[in-house]
């Protein structure tokens, strides 16, 4: 089980979040040290792309959050792409589709970005 | 390193042990979710299982600091109609009080675990003891 993280930079001053795999409490901190590492070099409008991610726990959910609420101190946004329906579910139960933008692919993402 | 062992009963229990460590937490939640496979799940039910397993011992590790939790104890019992999952721990910590509560406070990042559990099971109780740890049964009915 492992978690593939790849950073690239988009449109604007815009990056987006790969990832790849299962997020759970053992591969969280790499996702989270990813989000951190961005918004420490003062990058506040990210993507992350959920599209290729099997699952997700609480602790996933959480670096998510953490990710948000950084970014929100800053005048910025994190959007979600998501096509899973399981994934998209735990969004929907934990009351996150109200916080998060959460879209079907990383184009629709991006514009909501701006 | 506690080797993770699986042993299969004539029963229909299973009964699985993993040390209290993240990167053992996989094994569970596979474990688990096989023996749901051979009752009439559906694969989202399925996907819920491991989630709310995976959560349960997650939750066992974190009430440890993030460190190692010792051995953490999972018993699957596959009923009829029904899959009882019982996931034992002895940490002295009380870590499972959130589940008292109907919803997810705002803000409250470290209860969504427990607040998942309650929500994809259909049955959520707990007992905890400083002495002898925390003891949580959950169980999922088969509805086709």
């Amino acid at each position: 089980m492992d978690i593939k993280v790849n950073v690239r930079e988009s449109e604007g001053d815009a990056y987006v979040v790969d990832l790849t795999g299962e997020i759970d409490v053992y591969t969280s901190p790499k996702v989270k040290d990813a989000i951190t590492e961005l918004i420490d070099q003062e990058h506040y409008n990210l993507v992350i792309n959920l599209e290729k991610v099997r699952y997700i726990d609480s602790t996933g959910l959480g670096v998510l959050i953490g990710g948000l609420k950084r970014v929100r101190e800053h005048g910025g946004s994190v959007n979600l792409v998501c096509t899973n329906p399981q994934i998209k579910k735990i969004f929907d139960i934990t009351g996150l589709v109200k916080i998060f933008g959460i879209f079907d692919d990383e184009q629709s993402a991006m514009k909501a970005l701006v | 390193m506690n080797p993770a062992l699986l042993e299969v009963s004539s029963h229909g229990t299973v009964e699985l042990k993993i040390p209290g460590r993240a990167e053992w937490v996989a094994v569970a939640r596979l474990a688990v979710a096989a023996v749901a496979s051979r009752l009439r799940f559906s694969v989202d039910e399925i996907e819920d299982i491991k989630l709310a397993i995976a959560e349960a011992c997650t939750n066992s590790i974190q009430s440890a600091g993030g460190e190692d939790a010792g051995t953490i104890e999972i018993v699957c019992d596959a009923l009829e109609d029904e899959l009882r999952v019982t996931v034992r721990d002895h940490s002295p910590a009380a870590h499972l009080e959130p589940l008292k509560k109907g919803g997810l406070a705002e803000g409250r990042t470290e209860e969504l675990g427990v607040f998942l559990i309650r929500a994809l099971m259909d049955s959520v109780d707990y007992t905890s003891d400083p002495h002898t740890g925390t003891e949580l049964v959950m169980a999922k009915r088969v509805t086709v």
